[in-house]
């Protein structure tokens, strides 16, 4: 097992306790089809252009793209070339750390980059029924859970029952809601959400906006008009930009992310739904095109079924060995 | 950006095809590669893709080229018409139950966009006059209930709830009780979104399912959806036995890929795409359409059809030498007769063509396929002669001809004269602007 391989482990095993256990058993059935092919493949001994096909295929059907699955398993050849390889088993691990080295940044960004003290903004953006609202929901939980004043903006003015949704999930979780009535101009609503924030002495506001197709030029338009305003009252606001973004898209997450980032300079993923069977392999490809980070991911529709993204576990459990993900997911290991 | 590279590399492959004379197993072979990747970078399944490159690949090498295609077109061709095939007939239509009410679920995965579909079908059928009642089955996601409420308000269509603390399958059985008491004739039933691989919440819509005996089950796609598609599909089809699809978000710039995935994995026909927020942005399903989007060769198909219109207005200047040299004869009517049919549903093609609406006598014309098909087997049962000299068709020759044909006399008296005015107004539409239109007019001088 190669050097890289023994480092993830080791972090996988470090993090131990339900957190670790639940984005893993959540990527269980994201990886189990990849690593039962992969198995297949590794078994067969040889290295051939059939193999890199295959793997090749498995990638793509991760959704990293056809793209991003040519390039990695160019490199993957490379490799194998420069450092002498004849083993089909060592292709697996070594392809997972060409993946990490794309996912995973040298140094360590923060899931959030919150100011020390006074008011941080959060603006969350994406395409329709993505999960801006539930992910919200979550985070709000988590940071008043960590002892922090939260305040919810409602910025979704257009989706029916958007503006009670987010009440829901404010009262589910103990925070206030600024909102106006549906239809309103949402750049009014968030203008008024700062200004509470600023006077209650609040440390996070998260922004909900409407999902928006980002081919929609002027609904992007009035999206670029709320950071505006977040930034005319704050001058380093926002502090973080998430697009969320929903883990069974296809190639089209790539357009959502290139399109959001030039609109509004997106800062970071939140990758949902990741509880189902959909791969969100994209994320690969938009790391290494737009390098833009995932930040969280979402397990579930419950208050705290949200995680940080740990890129390693991601990679681990997408390429590491049955063995050694069985292990970390039954927590039988040490 | 990704597409932008496979387009340039399509059309490399292409060009290198376009330059020889007959197309080679490898040239296909090598064609069917772009394709491939084409179809992967829409989010067309890979197994999916798989199955159909090689189906598309064994049609194409047998085939001839035609005359006015080069063999790469020709291969592209084969494969946009495949596909459109795969994609199964324009299926706008919903099952609706002898004795209603009809009962219509809608179901599949979170934020797949059931509610606001509910919404727009439901404001679809109405304005068919027919009187829909929505159902809140969605108990779960926060102020699901309020938003189908809302839009039940805007399309003016009454919403049935019980709030959110009863159980969905109690909360259907009585929206279809209510419908029947007070004669609503179409139900939708609302679900909450859920992950195909929920038993819990697979096993509510089986209960669901028991116990109102939906007409309809549609499944709720979003376009954008990826390789996750079959799987999505597959489970809720096996589970529940869908009827019919509905794609969503495709006004977007997905190229929508999962449409082919899901057609192909349940067989289900894909009856609506909806394009846009607004109530009214529900749109039939046409195949050759998404066939094209999916297959994201635009110019290509476009070339392709240039080169076959090229090839019509060939043979429509022939015609016009005929017709002036007054030598247009009954084989050529045929012939006109089967090319057009070949072009498709020919009301919709009426509607698209230019001066039809202002030229004389073609106001308000009905179209009807089977009298063509009748008009066909009319002119099949002349002789040769007959065709080319039909100044000859006496009294006994029509009785033979109404006879052969399973027709009329009276039909063949009719089909005759029409025959002529055809040749009149011919005259008269040659006389008519240039280019395109004067072109497309002539495409059907025997109406
Ligand atoms: N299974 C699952 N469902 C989710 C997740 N995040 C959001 N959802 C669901 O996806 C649907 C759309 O979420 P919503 O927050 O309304 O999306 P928005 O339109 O982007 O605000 C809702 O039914 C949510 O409960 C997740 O991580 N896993
Ligand atoms: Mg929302």
């Amino acid at each position: 097992m190669s050097g890289f391989f023994k480092r993830l482990k080791e972090s996988v095993t470090k993090t131990t306790g339900s957190v670790t256990q639940k984005f893993l058993s959540g990527l269980n059935k994201t990886s189990t089809s990849l690593l039962g092919a992969m198995d297949d493949l590794v078994r067969r001994g040889k290295i051939d252009e059939d193999l890199y096909e295959e793997l090749e295929e498995i990638l793509i059907q991760a959704d990293v793209g056809v793209t991003t699955s040519m390039e990695l398993v160019d490199r993957l050849r490379q490799e194998v070339k420069e450092r002498r390889i004849k083993e089909a088993s060592e292709l697996q691990p070594l392809l997972a750390e060409i993946v990490a080295e794309i996912l995973i940044d040298e140094e360590e960004v923060p899931a959030l980059q919150l100011r020390d003290d006074g008011l941080s903004v959060i603006l969350f953006v994406g395409v329709n029924g993505v999960g801006k609202t539930t992910t919200i929901g979550k985070l709000a939980h988590r940071l008043k859970s960590e002892g922090k004043k939260v305040l919810l903006a409602a910025g979704d003015t257009f989706r029916a029952g958007a503006i009670e949704q987010l009440q829901v999930w404010g009262e589910r979780v103990g925070v206030d809601v600024i909102k106006h009535q549906p239809g309103g101009d949402p750049a009014a609503v968030i203008f008024d959400a700062v200004q509470a924030a600023k006077s209650r002495g609040i440390d996070v506001l998260l922004c909900d906006t409407a999902g928006r197709l980002h081919s929609k030029v002027n609904l992007m338009e009035e999206l670029k008009k709320v950071r505006r305003v977040l930034q005319r009252e704050i001058p380093d606001a926002p502090h973080e930009v998430l697009l969320v973004l929903d883990a069974t898209t296809g190639q089209n997450a790539m357009q959502q992310a290139k399109i959001f980032k030039d609109a509004v300079g997106v800062t970071g993923i939140v990758l949902t739904k990741l509880d189902g069977t959909a791969k969100g392999g994209i994320v690969i490809a938009i790391k290494n095109e737009l390098n833009i980070p995932v930040k969280w991911v979402g397990l579930g529709e419950k208050m705290d079924d949200l995680q940080e993204f740990q890129g390693e576990q991601f990679v681990h459990a997408l390429f590491g060995s049955g063995d050694d993900k069985e292990k970390t997911l039954t927590g039988s290991e040490e | 950006m990704a597409w932008e590279g496979l387009s340039e590399r399509l059309q490399a492959a292409l060009k290198k095809l376009r330059g020889k004379g007959k197309v080679g197993e490898a040239d296909v072979k090598e064609a069917m590669r772009e394709v491939r990747l084409a179809l992967l970078e829409a989010d067309v399944n890979f197994k999916v893709v798989k199955d159909f490159v090689a189906k598309v690949r064994e049609r194409a090498v047998g085939q001839e080229v035609m005359k006015s295609l080069t063999p790469g077109q020709q291969v592209i061709k084969v494969v946009n018409e495949e596909l459109t095939a795969l994609m199964g007939g324009e299926q706008s239509k919903l099952n609706f139950a002898s004795r209603p009410p009809t009962v219509i679920m809608m179901v599949g995965l979170q934020g797949a966009g059931k509610t606001t579909t509910s919404g727009k079908l439901a404001n679809h059928l109405k304005k068919q006059n027919r009187r829909p009642l929505l159902v809140a089955g969605d108990i779960y996601r926060p102020a699901a209930i309020r938003q189908l409420e809302v839009l039940g308000k805007n399309i003016d269509v009454p919403v049935f709830s019980l709030g959110d603390q009863e159980n969905p399958v109690v909360i259907a059985e009585q929206g279809v009780q209510k419908a029947k008491d007070e004669g609503y004739d179409v139900v939708f039933i609302d679900t909450a979104g859920r992950l195909h691989i929920d038993e819990a919440m697979m096993g509510e819509l089986k209960a669901i399912k028991e116990r109102v005996q939906p007409d309809e089950i549609l499944l709720v796609v979003d376009a954008m959806t990826g390789q996750d598609a079959v799987n999505v599909a597959e489970n809720f089809n096996r589970e529940l036995g869908l009827t019919g699809v509905v794609l969503t978000k495709l006004d977007g710039d997905t190229r929508g890929g999962a449409a082919l995935s899901v057609k192909a994995v349940t067989g289900c026909p894909i009856k609506f795409v909806a394009t846009g927020e607004k109530m009214d942005a529900l749109e039939p399903f046409h195949p050759d359409r998404m066939a094209s989007r999916i297959l994201g060769m635009g110019d290509v198909l476009t070339l392709i059809e240039k080169a076959q219109a090229t090839m019509d207005e060939e043979r429509a200047r022939e015609l016009e030498r005929k017709m002036r040299t007054q030598t247009f004869t009954f084989d050529d009517f045929l012939e006109q007769l089967r090319q057009v049919r070949n072009m498709g549903p020919l009301d919709e093609l009426l509607g698209m063509l230019p001066g039809v609406g202002q030229a004389k006598g073609l106001k308000n014309l009905q179209v009807d396929e089977k009298q063509l098909a009748r008009v066909e087997a009319i002119i099949c049962s002349m002789t040769p002669q007959e065709k080319q000299e039909p100044g000859i068709i006496n009294a006994s020759r029509r009785r033979r001809i109404a006879r052969g044909s399973g027709t009329t006399v009276q039909e063949v008296n009719r089909l005759i004269k029409q025959f002529q005015d055809m040749k009149k107004m011919m005259k008269q539409f040659s006389g008519m602007g240039k280019g395109g239109k004067r072109r497309r007019m002539r495409g059907f001088p025997f109406l």
